[in-house]
């Protein structure tokens, strides 16, 4: 193991070369993890933007601060920028890059400049949907149902469509590496089932990657080349179909979901044992149920489609298949709860963001049994139910677990603590202002108020429930926006981390913080299992408080 | 339930009871859950809190429970299940002898058309206690047509009919909305649904100017086409006699049989070479774009009236949700 004396001479990943070139051509995954980083952060703030102008559009039943036009465009390019350019690269571009090479004991991925070329590709794709930004914008929704998208949508459907099909490259990259990686770089010793829980969950989410996306990409093909060459596939009056494009959208897209949650669960799974000091409840369950989700959940699309015109027939055999694939989503649930009792448990920041991932995934999750139930979703599909729905699930899930994995290897990433108690209160304030937000929206959505309305004012009763919401969107913000101020300023400031301040069993803990170039001085060779707490010491006080 | 809470929709249909009963029993398990979850995170977090909790003690796992806690949802998941699949069932499935209202999505308006002719803009009036199907298609987008008080929602598809029923229990007006996003002014497109008392209804139908029957509507517009010079209702005809065709079988030229419902109806007339008639010729002219939605849903009332069966003009065996026609499409 290596000392924990921090020489500031040492040489690291990120003191190696200095320069602009020296980044923009590197091929070291935790130099392209990021670039990554702060690529996704500049969209998060962009599509963070248009979810503000949503909130206020909301606070009043008039559409006075925007016309129905512009809103349009706002909740299009939220959810479009938030789906595709933040949360699908978010943990595995930035955590999974970083971190599946340290943790399997490699030196790098298995193909580093295609690494390199996936984030030129996202920057393209991202440098296209910015275009189509200026130029613009598009108002299809983030879901671009046919026909009006391919017909009669007279904004930049094209533009975002490719820069979507654009993105989607560097995603089976990205993916493709991964599989390849787990499956040949592990280090000696380093078996199947002594592979932390993480890169089980990367491994699954590269899975979908890497059979979903293309998919998406075709799809989105056809919709731009139906609008440029008129070909009349989505087209009813021409013998098309318009219901199926939203098979075939809901076909990467419901898996999607998978990739933006199995990759979160992939760090609550290494959060949760670090911070109770135990070895995970059921390591196998919860390894298994991140196949078994990746698994089934490409065979629930059509529960998306409920009320699209589908048989009942197909909708019953939809509906049951969604039931199961919310099964192995409990299993890991009740393992991750089971692995505090009788731990030694500290709340730490990335711990806080862990149960809070746990909570409100937990409601995500048990609202989508609703919504897969097919008498409710009938009244309730399409309205804010359903937005309240897959926010738990992208935000309270996904969202919270990149805050908690970011705070939980930010010593190993910077080199730097972080100030514990800032943490602690930023987490609190996410969990607060996220709730306050989305659980209104679960009844205005009861209530009928249907999703992408820019104007309420036939309806003043929603208006209580929505300046509830907006209100939590503000407090929201605050928490969002103090990580990004106390996680710069610990850049400078903070405490030199030592090589493993939470005392933790990963491979990435066993190499100095920050890791050198080719992460190990030499290969480990790994002989024992994966979250051995008991041999590990607690960490020192100084860094963990109480 | 919950008449007058401000955090309830209203309950108008017959639908309404049993989606609210299914929704609170889903929200008293959830809830349970939830707290169950909690609760036992705050407990192991306090009782095992790292300054009173130092050493902890390794547990691997445990088979039983793991089975314990994958099977329990699973069971109480299929009851969901089940449940809910018969409620939608049941939402999916009219009455036999519902009352038939078409109706036209467009950006960004909904158009209603009664069977006695009357027709409406986004305003739908119906008689209360009475089962209506509506018929619905749209001319442009998809959109959806749902009434939250009645608990009903349906996309409006452009191309073909899709169709929703509901029994209306309490007179009242309540909100209809468009719920597909359709384009700039979606949140514009929404209406009202009046339930009347059944003489009310019957005042406000024969109220306005005289105006004929959707089917008598249909019947001019054949006769104005020019389409009774080949389906005439001998054997001689260049086409099929349609008198008794409704909701029967029919023998294509491909092979195929399928059952001549609305939208098999609608799909006969805007693209005839598909579906061929056994023992006719391909030669009746496509009226794609040739007439508005709203005359095809006279054409198709007109054809459906031709029944001679006393439950044709209701629609009768073609209202099956079931796979027949509507399977080839989805």
């Amino acid at each position: 193991m290596a000392t924990t004396a921090v020489s500031v001479e040492r040489k690291n990943y990120i003191n190696a070369e200095y320069g602009i070139r020296s980044w923009l051509f590197t091929t070291d995954h935790k130099r392209i993890a990021l670039l990554y980083l702060v690529s996704i952060t500049a969209f998060f703030f962009i599509g963070g933007f248009f979810a503000l102008l949503i909130r206020l559009e909301l606070l009043t039943p008039a559409g006075d601060l925007l016309t129905a036009d512009m809103y349009n465009k706002a909740f299009s390019m939220h959810g479009q920028i938030m789906v595709f350019f933040f949360l699908i690269p978010s943990i595995p571009a930035v955590l999974g890059n970083f971190l599946i090479p340290m943790m399997v004991g490699a030196k790098d991925l298995a193909f580093p400049r295609i690494n390199l070329l996936s984030w030129y590709i996202y920057i393209a794709a991202g440098c296209l949907y910015i275009l189509c930004i200026a130029s613009g914008g598009v108002d299809t929704g983030w879901t671009f149902y046919t026909p009006y998208s391919s017909q009669f949508s007279n904004t930049r459907v094209v533009e975002a469509a490719l820069a979507i099909f654009t993105a989607g490259f560097s995603s089976i990259l990205t993916g493709l590496n991964f599989v390849v990686t787990v499956h040949r770089m592990r280090a000696p010793g380093m078996t199947w089932s002594r592979l932390p829980l993480f890169v089980w969950s990367h491994y699954a989410t590269s899975i979908i990657m890497l059979l979903g996306t293309p998919i998406i990409a075709i799809t989105l093909v056809l919709v731009a080349l139906e609008r440029a060459l008129n070909l009349g596939i989505f087209d009813p009056t021409r013998g098309g179909d318009p219901v199926l494009f939203q098979h075939l959208f809901w076909f990467y897209s419901h898996p999607a979901v998978y990739i933006m949650i199995l990759p979160s669960m992939a760090v609550v799974s290494e959060i949760v044992p670090c911070f109770s000091r135990k070895r995970i409840f059921g390591y196998n369950f919860v390894a298994m149920s991140s196949i078994a989700i990746a698994a089934i959940g490409f065979l629930v699309w059509a529960h998306h489609m409920f009320v699209a015109g589908i048989s009942v027939y197909s909708a019953l055999v939809f509906s049951f298949l969604s039931f199961l694939v919310a099964v192995p989503s409990a299993i890991k649930v009740f393992n991750w709860t089971a692995t505090m009792y009788k731990g030694s448990v500290s709340f730490s920041t990335p711990m806080l963001y862990a149960i809070g991932f746990i909570g409100l995934f937990t409601m995500g999750g048990l609202t989508g049994v609703f919504l897969a139930t097919l008498g409710i979703d009938v009244h309730v599909h399409d309205t804010y139910f359903v937005i309240a729905h897959f926010h738990y699930v992208m935000v309270g899930g996904a969202v919270l677990g990149f805050l908690g994995g970011m705070h939980f290897w930010w010593p190993k990433i910077t080199g730097r603590m972080y100030p514990e108690s800032w943490g602690r209160l930023a987490a609190i304030i996410v969990f607060i202002g996220f709730n306050l937000t989305f659980f209104p929206q679960f009844i205005l959505g009861y209530l009928g108020m249907p999703r992408r309305y820019w104007d309420y004012s036939h309806m003043p009763e929603w208006q209580g429930l929505n300046v509830l919401s907006t209100a939590g969107a503000s407090i929201l913000a605050v928490g969002y926006l103090l990580p990004m101020v106390y996680l710069a300023w610990s850049l400078r400031y903070g405490k030199p981390a030592p090589d493993n301040p939470w005392q933790a069993t990963g491979l990435e803990w066993r190499t100095p913080s920050p890791p050198p170039t080719f992460n190990f001085d030499e290969i480990p060779v790994v002989t024992w299992e994966a979250y051995e707490y008991d041999n590990m010491p607690l960490p020192e006080e100084v860094t963990l408080e109480r | 339930m919950f008449d007058n809470f401000p955090l309830w929709p209203a309950s108008a249909s017959s639908h309404s009871l049993p989606v609210d009963l299914l929704y609170i029993f889903l929200v008293l398990l959830s809830t349970a859950a939830t707290v169950g979850i909690a609760v036992a995170i705050g407990i192991f977090g306090m009782k095992y809190r790292r300054h009173r909790h130092p050493e902890a003690e390794q547990i691997e796992g445990s088979l039983i429970l793991e089975i314990a806690w994958s099977i329990t949802p699973l069971g109480i998941f299929m009851v969901i299940f089940v449940w809910g699949a018969v409620l939608f069932f049941n939402l999916r499935t009219p009455p036999q002898d519902s009352a038939e209202i078409y109706v036209v999505g467009k950006q960004w308006m909904w158009k209603l058309q009664h069977m006695e002719g009357v027709r409406e803009i986004n305003e739908l009036h119906v008689p209360v206690d009475k089962d209506i199907k509506l018929i619905m298609t749209s001319q442009d987008v998809i959109h959806s047509f749902f009434v939250p008080a009645f608990r009903i929602k349906q996309d409006v598809l452009p191309g073909r009919y899709t169709t929703l029923w509901f029994r209306a229990t309490k007179t009242g007006t309540y909100h209809l909305f468009c719920s597909q996003y359709c384009g700039t002014m979606h949140s514009g497109m929404i209406g009202e649904v009046v339930v009347m008392k059944p003489s009310d209804y019957q005042a406000w139908l024969t109220g306005g100017a005289p105006v004929g029957s959707l089917a008598q509507n249909g019947q001019t517009m054949f006769m104005q086409l020019g389409c009774q010079t080949c389906h005439r209702s001998d054997v001689q005809g260049r086409g099929p006699n349609l008198v008794g065709v409704f909701g029967r079988p029919v023998q294509l030229e491909d092979g195929r049989t399928v059952i001549a419902d609305e939208n098999y109806v609608r799909q006969h007339i805007l693209t005839p070479g598909k579906t061929v008639v056994s023992g006719f010729k391909n030669i009746m002219p496509s009226w794609q774009g040739q007439i508005t939605e709203e005359q095809l849903n006279e054409l198709v009332a007109y054809i459906k009236s031709l029944n001679p069966s006393p439950a044709g003009a209701a629609g009768g065996p073609t209202n099956n949700p079931g796979p027949a026609t509507t399977e080839a499409r989805d």
